[in-house]
This record gives C-alpha cells, sequence and structure tokens, in this order.
C-alpha cells in the first residue's frame, strides 16, 4: 500500500498514542489498583432479604476499616443513611431485591452497578469527612429519580 | 420517479419520519430535564418518551437510513439494479410492521423499558417480537446487498469494487455478527419469559449478549457515515479522495475490532470477572485507530480540494470550502464534534476512569456526539445530498437547508458540553428530576441542567428545519432532470483487487477474535450457579 509520507507519521503517532493508552491504564492496574468491581458472586434474588449475607444490613466497623452491607430495592437504599469512617478502607458490598440499579456516591469515584442474582463487591477509602450523596444512576423504574441515600464520612476517632 | 429509486426512497422516508417523531420527544425531555412546570409532565410520560426517544431514534431512524443508502450505493456505485427487489421489499415492510409493533406497545405505556431493555424489566411482548422483526428485516437487506456485490463482482472480475461499497459490506458484516447477540438475546431469553413461558431471566447473561451487540452498534451507524466521508464528501469539496487503499484498510479495520469490546460498556457489573474486562479494554482502545486514519484522510482530501480551488498558505484552503452547501457544512461539522466525542470515548473506555462517569449525564452528552452528531447530522447531510436525486426534485427551502447543520453543531455544543459537565460532576443519566430531597450536591447541576435544556431547544429547531426541508422538497419540490450521483476518484487510481478486498479473509478473522473474547467468559458464566430473576413492570 502505497501511504503518503505525512500520513505515515500520523499513523504512527496515533498507534504510540493508543500504546500510551494501554501502558496507563496497565500501569492504573498493576500499581494503584484501579479495578472496577468485577467481583464474581451469586445470590437468589427472591431470597435476599434471609440470606445470612444480607440478613443484617448496615455497618460493621472494625480497627482496620468497615464493611457495609446494602440492598438496593425500587425506590431506596436499605439502609438509606450509611455512617463509614474516613481514611480507613471500607468494603461495601450490595445486592438488588429486584431489578438493575446503580450505586453512585457523587463526588467520588465509587460507582457500581447491583444486578439481581449477583453480589457487587469494592473497596475504597473516603479521605475527605462530610455527608455525600449516593444516587442510583441505572434506570429502574418509575420512582428512579427519587431512589438516593446519604453517606456520612465521620472522621475516624484515633 | 425511477421506479428502481422507490425502494430507497421508501427507506428514506421510514427514517425521517422516526426522526421527526424521536425529535418531538426529545423536545419535551430536555425541557423536562430544566425542571420546566409543563402541563403534560410526569415521570411516566418522561420515561416512555425516553424510551421512544432511544428506539426511534438509535434504532429506527439509523438502521432505515443505512438501508437505504446500502440500496443507493447498489444503485449508484455499482451502477446496477438491485437484484432481489423482491426479497428487499419484504424486508422492509417486515421490518415497517416490527416498527409499529414497537412504537404501539411503547406508546401504550406496556414497554418503557428504555432502548437498552436490561430484564429483570419486562416490557410487553410485542416490543420484543416488534425489534425482532426490525432485525430480520434488516436481515434481508443484508442478504440483498450480498448478493448484489457477488453478482457484481463476477461481471466485474479483477476489478477492486468501488470503496462505497467496500465500506457498506464491512458494515453489512459488522451488522450480521452483531445481531447474532440481541437475537440470541431477544428469542432465547426475553421473549419466551415475557410470554410467561419460562420463569426467570439471568441479567447478566442478557446484558453480556446485549452489549456484544451494542457496541458494534456503534459502527453499524458509524460506517456509512464513514462512507460518505470517503466517497462522497470529497467530491462535493471539489476535489478527490486523499487515499483509497486507507479507505479500505479502515474498513477492514473495523470489521475485525467492532464486536470482541462489549465488555467496556460493563466496567462495573458484578459477575464479569476483571481480566475479561481489562482484554475488552484494550481491544476497545485499538478502535481509535481506523478513526484517526479516517480524521486525517477526510481532512487531507479536503485540503487537496481547497488547493484544487487556487489555495496557497497553510490554511487558506479551508476558506475555499463550500461551507454553504448543506451537505458539506453537515459532514464537516459533524468530524468536528465527533473529534470530542472520540476523546469523551478514549475516557468512557479507560478502565479506571470509567468509574467516574459511567451512568451519568457525561454518558448522554458523549453519545449525542457520536450516533447524534457524526451519524445524524452527517445522515441529515446526507438527505439533502440523496433525496432531490431520488426524488427528482428540486431542493426546497433551501435557505433553512444551509442553516440546519450550524444550527444543530451550536444546539449540541450547548447539549453536550453542559451534560458532560454535570455528568463530572455527578449527575446520573435518565432520571426525570434531579432534586434528591434537596441534596446540595444536585443543586450544583440546575445552572447547568438549563443550558441543556436550551441547547435542546436549539437542537429541536435544527431538526424542525429539517424535516420543514424534507417535507418540502418530496411534496412541492420543482421537478427536475435526474442528475447522476457523483462519487470520489481517488488522488491515485484504485488498482487491483488485494488483501483488503478479501472479506471472507477478514470475517474469519473477526470471528476468531469475538471467540478469543467471549467464548472463555460465556462458558465459565454459564457453569457457574446462578439465580434467574422474575420479571418487573415498575412503569
Ligand atoms: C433533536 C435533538 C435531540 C435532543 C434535544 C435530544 C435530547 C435527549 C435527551 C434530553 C435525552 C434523555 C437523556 C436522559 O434522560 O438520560 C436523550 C436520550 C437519548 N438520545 Fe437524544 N436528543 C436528540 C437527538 C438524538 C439523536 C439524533 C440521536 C441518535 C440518532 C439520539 C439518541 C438518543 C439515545 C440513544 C438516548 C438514550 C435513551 C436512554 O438513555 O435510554 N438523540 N436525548
Ligand atoms: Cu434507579
Ligand atoms: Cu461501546
Amino acid at each position: 500500500m502505497n501511504v503518503p509520507l505525512y500520513e505515515k507519521i500520523w499513523m504512527w503517532a496515533a498507534g504510540g498514542m493508543i500504546v500510551a493508552f494501554i501502558l496507563m491504564v496497565f500501569a492504573g492496574v498493576a500499581f494503584s489498583a484501579l479495578e472496577p468491581p468485577s467481583h464474581v458472586e451469586t445470590i437468589d434474588p427472591a431470597q435476599v432479604w434471609t440470606d445470612a449475607r444480607f440478613a443484617n444490613r448496615g455497618v460493621t466497623q472494625s480497627p482496620t476499616g468497615a464493611t457495609v452491607i446494602a440492598v438496593a430495592m425500587m425506590f431506596a437504599f436499605n439502609p438509606a443513611e450509611i455512617h463509614v469512617p474516613a481514611g480507613k478502607p471500607v468494603t461495601f458490598r450490595l445486592t438488588s431485591a429486584d431489578v438493575t440499579h446503580g450505586f453512585q456516591i457523587v463526588g467520588t469515584n465509587a460507582n457500581t452497578m447491583v444486578i439481581p442474582g449477583y453480589i457487587s463487591q469494592f473497596t475504597t477509602t473516603f479521605s475527605t469527612p462530610g455527608e455525600y450523596l449516593i444516587v442510583c444512576n441505572e434506570y429502574c423504574g418509575l420512582g428512579h429519580h427519587q431512589m438516593y441515600a446519604t453517606l456520612i464520612v465521620e472522621e475516624a476517632s484515633s | 420517479m425511477n421506479r428502481a429509486d422507490r425502494l430507497p426512497y421508501a427507506h428514506l422516508w421510514v427514517a425521517i419520519l422516526a426522526f421527526g417523531a424521536a425529535a418531538a420527544m426529545a423536545l419535551m425531555q430536555a425541557l423536562s430535564r430544566a425542571s420546566l412546570d409543563l402541563p403534560y409532565r410526569s415521570a411516566k410520560m418522561y420515561y416512555l418518551s425516553v424510551t421512544a426517544h432511544g428506539v426511534l431514534m438509535a434504532l429506527v431512524f439509523t438502521t432505515f437510513f443505512i438501508m437505504a443508502f446500502g440500496y443507493v450505493v447498489i444503485r449508484y456505485a455499482l451502477r446496477q439494479d438491485v437484484l432481489g427487489a423482491a426479497a428487499a421489499w419484504a424486508g422492509f415492510w417486515i421490518g415497517v410492521v416490527g416498527v409499529v409493533l414497537a412504537a404501539t406497545a411503547v406508546l401504550a405505556g406496556k414497554a418503557t423499558v428504555l432502548y437498552t431493555f436490561y430484564p429483570p424489566l419486562k416490557a410487553h411482548p410485542a416490543f420484543y417480537l416488534g425489534l425482532t422483526l426490525v432485525i430480520v428485516g434488516s436481515w434481508l437487506w443484508a442478504g440483498v446487498m450480498i448478493a448484489n456485490y457477488r453478482a457484481w463482482k463476477r461481471a466485474h472480475a479483477g476489478e477492486a469494487v468501488p470503496l462505497a461499497m467496500h465500506g457498506m459490506l464491512a458494515t453489512v458484516i459488522v451488522w450480521l455478527i452483531a445481531t447474532v447477540g440481541v437475537a440470541v438475546e431477544v428469542l432465547v431469553l426475553l421473549l419466551p419469559w415475557s410470554l410467561g413461558l419460562t420463569r426467570t431471566v439471568d441479567p447478566v447473561l442478557a446484558r453480556i449478549l446485549f452489549w456484544y451487540f451494542g457496541h458494534p452498534l456503534v459502527y453499524f451507524w458509524l460506517l456509512p457515515a464513514y462512507v460518505a466521508w470517503y466517497t462522497l464528501l470529497p467530491r462535493v469539496a471539489g476535489g478527490k479522495l486523499f487515499s483509497d487503499s486507507l479507505g479500505r484498510l479502515v474498513f477492514v479495520l473495523f470489521i475485525i475490532l467492532s464486536t470482541p469490546v462489549g465488555f467496556h460498556h460493563q466496567a462495573l457489573d458484578p459477575g464479569v470477572p476483571a481480566g475479561w474486562k481489562l482484554l475488552h479494554t484494550f481491544l476497545t482502545l485499538w478502535i481509535l485507530f481506523p478513526s484517526l486514519i479516517t480524521a486525517f484522510t477526510v481532512t487531507a482530501s479536503m485540503e487537496v480540494a481547497g488547493r484544487m480551488k487556487g489555495a496557497t498558505g497553510l490554511l487558506d484552503w479551508l476558506k475555499r470550502l463550500p461551507w454553504g452547501d448543506p451537505f458539506f457544512a453537515a459532514v464537516a461539522l459533524s468530524m468536528i464534534l465527533f473529534a470530542i466525542g472520540g476523546f469523551g470515548g478514549a475516557v468512557n473506555a479507560s478502565f479506571g476512569m470509567n468509574a467516574v462517569v459511567h451512568n451519568t449525564a457525561w454518558i448522554q452528552g458523549h453519545f449525542h456526539l457520536t450516533v447524534g452528531t457524526a451519524a445524524a447530522l452527517t445522515f441529515m447531510g446526507l438527505a439533502y445530498h440523496l433525496v432531490p436525486r431520488l426524488a427528482g426534485r428540486e431542493l426546497e427551502l433551501g435557505l433553512l437547508a444551509k442553516v440546519q447543520p450550524y444550527l444543530w453543531f451550536l444546539g449540541m455544543l450547548l447539549f453536550s458540553i453542559s451534560n458532560h459537565v454535570t455528568g463530572l460532576m455527578g449527575m446520573p443519566r435518565r432520571v426525570y428530576e434531579a432534586d434528591y430531597g434537596g441534596a446540595a450536591a444536585a443543586q450544583a447541576w440546575h445552572g447547568l441542567t438549563t443550558l441543556s435544556a436550551i441547547g435542546g431547544l436549539v437542537l429541536f429547531a435544527s431538526a424542525a428545519f429539517f424535516l420543514l426541508v424534507m417535507l418540502g422538497t418530496a411534496l412541492a419540490g420543482k421537478r427536475r432532470a435526474p442528475e447522476p450521483l457523483e462519487w470520489a476518484e481517488p488522488l491515485h487510481p484504485v488498482g487491483k483487487p488485494g488483501l483488503l478486498d478479501r472479506f471472507g479473509l477478514w470475517v474469519l478473522v473477526a470471528v476468531v477474535l469475538v471467540l478469543i473474547a467471549y467464548a472463555v467468559p460465556i462458558w465459565n458464566h454459564l457453569r457457574m450457579e446462578r439465580f434467574g430473576s422474575p420479571p418487573f413492570t415498575p412503569f
């Protein structure tokens, strides 16, 4: 194929840019564990309220961090108010009691789909104490825009 | 009108009418999002209209327009009568019946599931059946396209097929590979489930199948626009195509890379392992490559045009281009907006950054630049170019046609930029209201949602201009002698058919890549213990 010189340069530059993107993604995964929530664990969506993994919803604190167990449902999160410590890793475990929802903490990069039959899990650390808005960001029915919760990040006690 | 032109013309009009209906829905949505107090405004109407707008724009307008363009390419680039016209008409009517079925279900409020129809939201069976018929109709189109290519090849041994047909064949191949996914999703999972024949459905499996289809769908929209950019635009600009063989390379790259990337839409899904998402991400980033080549080749072709008209300085050639020609203006402006869209796409695809924008208003800002402009505005420009030729009439209301692409550009800048920004600020997409009990974070979005509504108004005005021009031309345009459709000549003559014309080979490569990307994760998925979901209809 006969490719003019300028276009050849452009193509090399384009290829180089893409390789750079790929290396960036790779570095993110390798060095800062920048990995999207990809937990693989299933659950019977009809048994969510009684399943031992979700029967006790809320926050469990430990010296090293906290675990949040929550259920998304039309059109609320249970629990609707979540308190977590600042500066420590917080692990969220979520599932849905009905349709597919989203779970996004506005102003952070915490964001996951919540799909019935599956458990979403991710760990994140909040550095700034304060009140955060949690929204459902996947259409889940006529009350979709009313589906939200509050996250309160509290100054760690010590 | 020439009898044989009725086939593309009928498809074009279904596309134009679908666009018109969808644009009316969009006006209401855009105003609603700014929380204006309108009499008909309710959550039920909002989500119903987003469903109708998404289905009509993304699935009906595009598909029928692309089918029309395919037949135009057969008639005017291959210069032959459409072989298999009966099958083509059958495909048309099957598709029309499908659109009517699906639209009825949506307008009756029985299918407010949005155009992505993720289960366990369940629509009326007529919705799934309607979509199936649209796809079956498009398969007949695909068959007719392939049969015509074969016939042409037999009659022109040793010649390379015209670039326009090369690109349309790539479109057909991408579409055939892609639609396997949605066909399995709808026929095996959703239709029986919505009829009550099966009790539950696995939502993640459905999403995997949907996005197996959903990403190449994007290239099904884009490739015909690229065909117009490569094979018609340089001619209208008054120049030549900078490189025919690079065009072929681009189309082949899309055949290979379009499908094995769907997990990038599921970056935040549970139930899909991170390693496979990473593989799809790497492949996704390579899709930027053919589009970057296109940006260069098409821009260079315009420069050639400017210089052939006597331009000398560095940028002087820009001034010599026919900015008053509605087709040229539509394409040139859609290219500019697509450059922004491509940048946003790279952000979406980046593994880590995706979480910041996933399902936020950023996404609708993004795809209104890509499908909503790069494809749709190009199609509107093409309509100005094609309808007078097919109908044998002068373009009516030419002034509106001249202004329309600029209005779209302006409206889209306002709409898209404001949505990108509110998205970065965390505003979710697909919401009727963004009030959230008066939360401070939500208050911060409101100035920008008003800006987005203003953009929506401008876009609607532009869409209305387009419709007026089309109706005026079809009904009242001055009759005129038929004028041929002229294709761009390449700067260097087209050689013998080469490696890039061996479609069978590239289909094979594409299938192998699809298997690498999907076979193992789907197999693993099916083997794991899974619990299905019963249906829900919260609308
Ligand atoms: C008349 C100009 C247009 C305006 C004012 C407009 C406006 C909108 C608005 C306000 C939404 C709803 C966003 C949400 O709630 O998330 C939307 C969604 C959408 N639009 Fe447009 N749009 C226009 C043209 C187009 C075009 C030309 C296309 C594609 C060919 C398109 C494709 C879509 C799709 C696929 C959705 C997504 C629906 C969903 O999230 O389910 N739009 N549009
Ligand atoms: Cu929701
Ligand atoms: Cu995609």
